[in-house]
Parts: structure tokens; sequence; C-alpha cells
């Protein structure tokens, strides 16, 4: 049986609402981490994630300034200077399929949908910590692998066929964060 | 650990993308332990949140009157990008929260809101009743959480203005298969 370490453990938590990051800070002390380190919005997180550099981000989506969407972009643009494979897991009162996918395609490694519970949280933390997807760099992504399965009979268009080819179409919203700056 | 340097990483390139693979940075703070091992830390933390539950009612309420105060801004303003964003932020907070704080009823509500903000084709054309009907349950079904009847009248009122919002939406977005596709979505929470 595997247990986690939680004191070697440094959090970025990124939450607009107080009273979530409350909980998150009650949960993660509880688990045993000492460090965990706090933001209100995207544009704070980002800054804090470069000073800091923590080992797991735990966002929410909707948030002012830019949201948790844009701060996993961000976080995932392989040339930069900081550490782009740091796992996020984002936590988010969104709870339509769709939102997962948009998600996992901005490279959030884990989608955990509120109401948040003790036993959720550890599981996405667990899996984050134990089972670390390979990275994926294509012209339009880079993030954690967005196969959990392996699927040979698969062959829609996204199949990388002869170890080529995965497009998924993805507006860039590091760039609108940009030009709105 | 967040000190520690990264592993080396293997890159294996193909034709049109590269898998990237490092050494697990947080392999160190994995511990083997013995199945006998009773530390439990999933129930130390559902313990630590029960002892922050004196709170919640308070919390609920603060949320509550920051949606009120949010429909309040657009029935002096009408609806502009601010408010509307306002409003949606306060709805979407609450359904977050609600269950977690004992008012799962108020985030059910709460949903209902934001899935009228996110998918009407026109605010301004949503009956002003709907948007109204939906923030005094959430009230009511805050501030009036200790009475008896709360258990089964709170759910019951929820879930009717689910439904009244859905046949909405439905109607408003009879045009947009995109929408109606959105909103015929099942949700991937489990339903209650």
């Amino acid at each position: 049986m595997f247990r986690i370490d939680f004191n070697k453990l440094r959090f970025l938590i990124c939450d607009d609402n107080p009273h979530m990051r409350r909980i998150l800070r009650t949960l993660l002390h509880s688990f045993g981490a000492r460090e965990a380190y706090e933001a209100e919005d995207g544009a704070t997180a980002l800054e804090m994630y470069s000073h800091y550099v923590p080992d797991i981000v735990i966002t929410d989506w909707s948030m002012p300034i830019f949201d948790g969407l844009e701060l996993a972009q961000m976080i995932r643009q392989p040339e930069s200077k900081g550490n782009p494979y740091a796992p996020i897991i984002m936590l988010t009162g969104h709870s339509e399929k769709r939102r997962v996918t948009v998600a996992r395609d901005a490279g959030v490694t884990e989608f955990l949908a509120k109401p948040i519970s003790a036993k959720g949280l550890y599981q996405r933390i667990l899996n984050v910590v134990a089972n670390p997807r390979p990275f994926i760099k294509t012209k339009t992504y880079f993030g954690p692998d967005r196969r959990r399965n392996t699927n040979n009979a698969y062959i829609g268009p996204e199949r990388r066929v002869g170890g080529e080819v995965e497009v998924m179409q993805q507006p860039s919203l590091l760039d609108k964060a940009r030009s709105s700056v | 650990m967040a000190k520690e340097k990264p592993g080396r990483l293997e890159v294996q390139s193909f034709a049109d993308h590269h898998v990237i693979t490092q050494p697990n940075p947080l392999r160190k703070v994995l511990l083997r332990v013995p199945e006998s091992d009773l530390d439990d830390p999933v129930a130390r933390a559902e313990k630590a949140l029960a002892g922050l539950s004196g709170e919640f009612k308070n919390w609920m309420t603060i949320e509550a009157d920051r949606l009120s105060a949010a429909h309040a801004a657009i029935l002096h303003e009408g609806f502009t990008d601010d408010n509307r964003e306002e409003l949606f932020r306060a709805a979407h907070d609450i359904k977050g929260d609600a269950a977690t704080f004992g008012f799962a009823s108020a985030g059910v509500a709460a949903e209902s809101l934001c899935r009228i903000i996110e998918h009407a084709p026109e605010l301004d054309k949503v009956p002003a009743n709907l948007i109204a009907h939906h923030i005094n349950a959430i009230q009511a079904i805050v501030r009036e959480r200790t009475k008896l009847d709360t258990n089964v009248m709170a759910p019951a009122l929820s879930r009717q203005l689910r439904g009244i919002a859905d046949e909405f939406l439905a109607y408003a977005n009879r045009d947009r298969p995109e929408h109606l596709e959105a909103i015929l979505a099942p949700s991937i929470i489990p339903a209650e």
C-alpha cells in the first residue's frame, strides 16, 4: 500500500472564492501538507508559480483577470523558463462533459468537479504523484498525454497514425490574454 | 521537494509529435506502508472539514447576498457585460460550494440560473421573474434552513425551477443546435 508524504509537497491553490480556498487549505493541511500558497486570480497564480515553483497546482476554472484554463495554457509553454510539467488539477463548478474536454486540451492533468470531497481530492493527488503520464508535444498541443487507454482499434481523425499526427484545434488563449494586457 | 532539479527528459520524436518522458519528480513522496497502517488521511480531512461546518451557514449567506447584490445591479442598470459576469460568477460559486456547505438544493437552483445566463440567446428577453425566482429560492433555502419543512420543500422548489428553466432554454434555443446539445447533455456529476 502506498501513501503520499504530503509534508514534502508544495501546492499552489488558485481560486477567487475565499471560502473554497479555506476548504482546500484545510483539506491539504489535514492530509499533512505544510506548504500551500494561495492566489485569488490567474495572474497572481502565474506569478506565484514562477516564484514558488510548486509541485502541484490546484486551480479553479472561472476566475477574474484570466481564468484557470488560461493559467494552464500559460504554464504549459514548452519553451518557458519555468517548469511546464507540473501537474495541474482543475477543481471547478463546471460539470459538463465538454468542459472536461476543453480542460484536457489546455493541458490540465486531472479534472475534479465540485462539490469537493476529501476523497476526490486525495485520489487526484495520488494519481498525479503515482501515475504521471508522458507529455506530448505537437504543433497545437503541449501537455500530458490525453490518451489514458491504448485503443488500437480507433481510426478517427485524432488518431496518431503511424506515430504521426494528433491534431486538436484549439484557439490560443495565451495570445488573447497577451493582447488584453 | 520543489527545489529538486527535474530529472533528465527522454524525448521520442515522431513525424508530427514528440513524446516527452521524465523520471517522476514526485516519486520520493510516495511511501510504501504496511496494509496494517491505520492512518487515514481522508478520514482526517473529513473530520477537519466537519470542524469548519459551524461557519458554513455564514459563508452561504455571504454568497447568497453577493448573488442578490449582482441581481440588484442588473435591475438598476440593465444587463451589462460586467454585471452579467458578476451574476454568473456568484451563481457559479454557489453551484460549486453549496453542497459542501450543506445546502445542496441551493446548488441545484444556482446551476439552473447559470444555465440560463450561459445559454439564453438574449438575457434581456429572459422573463424577469424567472431570474428573480431563482435568486429568491436560493435566499429562502439558505435563510430558512432551520425550518422543518425545508428538507422537502427545498429540493422540490429547486427541481421545479430547473424544469421551468430547461423548458424555456429548450424553446429559446430551438434554432441553435450547439446550445441545445449542451443544454440536453447530462452532467458528469451523478444525480442526488
